[in-house]
């Protein structure tokens, strides 16, 4: 999995966004959401994209896809840089990367019925014939768990579960190679999203479907993801196979999220660490680390632009930390 | 005026109904809710939407906007800092004003929309102060600066004078918890208050809760959907279902003994922080979704979910809640056998 060339290959990727202000609405500042982002994505993998809100994991996801034009950075995908591409060569691509939003409300058009909101890809792209639309759709549909009677129907008679499977049909409707999840079932109810994580478990493997499943719930990405990264005001912080960050996480960023997700069980130990304060402004992140100012365990060296750089601490482990002296969860203390 | 035998209880619903008047007919958002909630006591009421967790808060303050909702039948019995008891189903308007942000604290999920944009967070906080406790405005100030200090709002006597736009999430919300407890009430209402927070300062606001509670012995009525959340604030929890509570009982009993099917897939549907891809067990979801308030089904209203429903489960009358252990009760015709 690591020597072939992975299906998309991101490298200091970077996104700005102008902060305009005065009489001529010039930008007077820039917020940098995603900095320096660099991140393989294998054939059939799932990477799962943690972070708070101001992280920068949705933006992330919309540059990837160009939805949003990245700043800088280079983004190749299955050998081919996508940055420069000309709108109509992009289209072509799209029809290999797709993406699911996170709220089946906003997300589906309440005038088109079902047919047309899966039908309409298949129409930009130029997929099947007249005839076997509806034979695709109702496939399609019943893919994802609905009857093909769901086709002519409008979104709104539709609870937000079925509303999140329009939205996995209509995102598989073109047989992408890779999907962008932006908190595919964050909006759901909890017995419902554990419908909708089944079903996007299921698709992945039969599809052998390469996904980035950004969402801030680390137990739905843990048990969905190969590999899981972690980003922090725009700056992956770790990076690791999944089995490696939840047991072993080397960074105190991650250390903290872990310790802070609520466990279902009365008696969990609550080895808290509390962090201080709130993310600091993405106008001014500080110096070196953009963690320190929360880090329970910074240095003055932290502080140092050397304190950003990545660095591998066990196989496909990569943390931006210059600290190897992280206790372990369990021993770690409020 | 009612009577409460038990001294120690702050909240005692008894059969509580709220309806709707809606185009497709009554919807009985909340059917037969009955709870206690003790001094020093945290109960959290846990369901999904639907499930009338949050209109039943609302009732309580007497919330709820009329029409096309109303209070149809019940009795929710609060005692009053004087000891005396009213059942505020039925208080007047003008007692509801006395004890609405005095006496009950209220927060809400959403931490913008609940502060006035236009004000200064210590004008509002001292503004509940003014009404209620008839401070005059430095002592209000001085009030509200203290509350800004105990929720822990770093450079308190600074931003005390700025506006809520000019605060983190994370930072309004302690505004909030702050004029919720200005006045010292004696039940805190607290409404999904940590599910618009990332997960860092929802850990952060919890602990702050935690605390004051151990220092004021508020009740608090803790509305929420999620589990996790349950089992880190509260003490007894009630498991709310289509209007009804399901089941009820102390934290530990609920979570390590649960008796009712909703209450099980439920816990079992969350994946765990240790449960990993390889885990060949998929998540345990629970089939179809929450039965609209206006067509509830007969007999059990989780019958048609439930993988252990048999025929009598909606055929018969709904079942009651049965004592399933000391201070544990479910609805469930099959809990001895599931």
């Amino acid at each position: 999995m690591t020597n072939a060339e992975p299906l998309l290959r991101i490298r200091n990727l970077q996104k700005r966004f102008p902060i305009r202000g005065g009489l001529l609405q010039r930008p007077v500042a820039w917020v940098n959401a995603v900095d320096d982002l660099s991140l393989d994505i294998h054939r059939g993998e799932v990477v799962g994209l943690v972070g708070e809100s101001g992280s920068g994991k949705t933006t992330a996801g919309r540059s990837i896809l160009r939805l949003l034009e990245p700043t800088a950075g280079s983004i190749r995908f299955d050998g081919q840089e996508i940055t420069g591409l000309s709108k109509d060569a992009m289209r072509a691509q799209r029809r290999r990367m797709q993406i699911v939003f996170q709220d089946p409300y906003a997300s589906l058009d309440p005038r088109q019925r079902v047919r047309d909101v899966i039908g309409e890809a298949l129409d930009i792209h130029g997929i099947g014939t007249k005839e076997d639309r509806r034979d695709r759709i109702a496939a399609l549909l019943h893919k994802v768990g609905l009857t093909a009677d769901a086709m002519d129907r409008f979104p709104h008679e539709f609870s937000g579960g079925q509303r999140q499977r329009i939205g996995i049909a209509r995102a598989l409707a073109v047989e992408p190679d890779f999907i962008v999840a932006d908190e595919p079932v964050s909006a759901l109810d909890v017995s419902v999203q554990a419908q909708v994580v089944n079903l996007l478990r299921d698709l992945q493997q039969e599809l052998g479907l390469a996904v980035l499943f950004i969402a801030h719930d680390l137990a739905v990405v843990r048990y969905i993801s190969d590999r899981v990264a972690v980003m922090y005001l725009g700056r992956m912080m770790e990076i690791a196979p999944s089995e490696s960050l939840y047991d072993r996480p080397r960074h105190p960023y991650t250390l903290a999220l872990l310790s802070a997700a609520p466990t279902p069980d009365p008696d969990a130990p609550r080895n808290r660490v509390l962090l201080d304060g709130d993310i600091p402004s993405p106008m001014n992140p500080p110096s070196g680390c953009v963690f320190r100012t929360r880090c329970p365990f910074a240095l003055p060296a932290c502080a140092e632009p050397a304190a950003r750089a990545m660095r591998e601490v066990a196989p496909g482990h990569h943390v931006a930390c210059i600290r190897d002296d992280i206790p372990a969860p369990a021993s770690a203390v409020v | 005026m009612a009577t409460l035998t038990d001294s120690d209880v702050t909240l005692d619903i008894r059969n509580l109904q709220t309806h709707f008047a809606t185009d497709r007919g009554v919807s009985k958002a909340v059917d037969g809710v009955s709870f206690t909630v003790r001094r020093n006591e945290t109960l959290a009421v846990v369901g999904e939407s639907g499930s009338g967790k949050s209109v039943t808060s609302l009732s309580t303050m007497r919330l709820i906007q009329s029409p096309p909702g109303r209070i149809a039948g019940g009795e929710i019995l609060f005692r009053r800092r004087d000891g005396s008891v009213h059942d505020l189903a039925k208080a007047p308007e003008s007692l509801m004003r006395k004890i609405r942000g005095n006496e009950i604290g209220m927060i809400f999920q959403e931490p913008m929309t609940s502060l006035n944009p236009v004000y200064t967070v210590g004008d509002q906080i001292g503004e509940t102060l003014r009404l209620h406790q008839k401070l005059d405005r430095p002592a209000a100030r001085a009030a509200a600066l203290a509350m800004l200090k105990m929720v822990g709002i770093p450079a308190a006597d600074r931003r005390i004078d700025e506006y809520p736009h000019q605060m983190s999430g994370g930072m309004r919300q302690r505004v909030i918890i702050a004029m919720a407890l200005a006045c010292r009430p004696t039940l805190l209402i607290a409404d999904e208050p940590t599910t618009a927070l990332d997960v860092t300062i929802q850990a952060q606001i919890l602990d702050l809760m935690r605390r004051l509670q151990a220092d004021t012995g508020t009740s608090i009525l803790f509305i929420t959907h999620n589990l996790g959340v349950v089992a880190e604030i509260a003490h007894r929890v009630a498991v709310m279902y289509a209007g009804r509570v399901v089941e009820e009982g102390d934290v530990r009993s609920l979570f390590k003994n649960p008796r009712h099917p909703y209450t099980r897939g439920l816990l079992a549907c969350m994946p765990h922080l240790g449960q990993g891809k390889g885990a060949s067990a998929r998540l345990e979801a629970i089939p179809g979704t929450v039965p609209s308030p206006t067509a509830r089904p007969g007999g059990c209203v989780f019958a048609p979910r439930c993988a252990h429903a048999q025929p009598a489960c909606t055929t018969a009358e709904e079942p009651a809640l049965e004592l399933v252990e000391p201070g544990h009760t479910a609805r469930c015709r099959r809990w001895r056998e599931i």
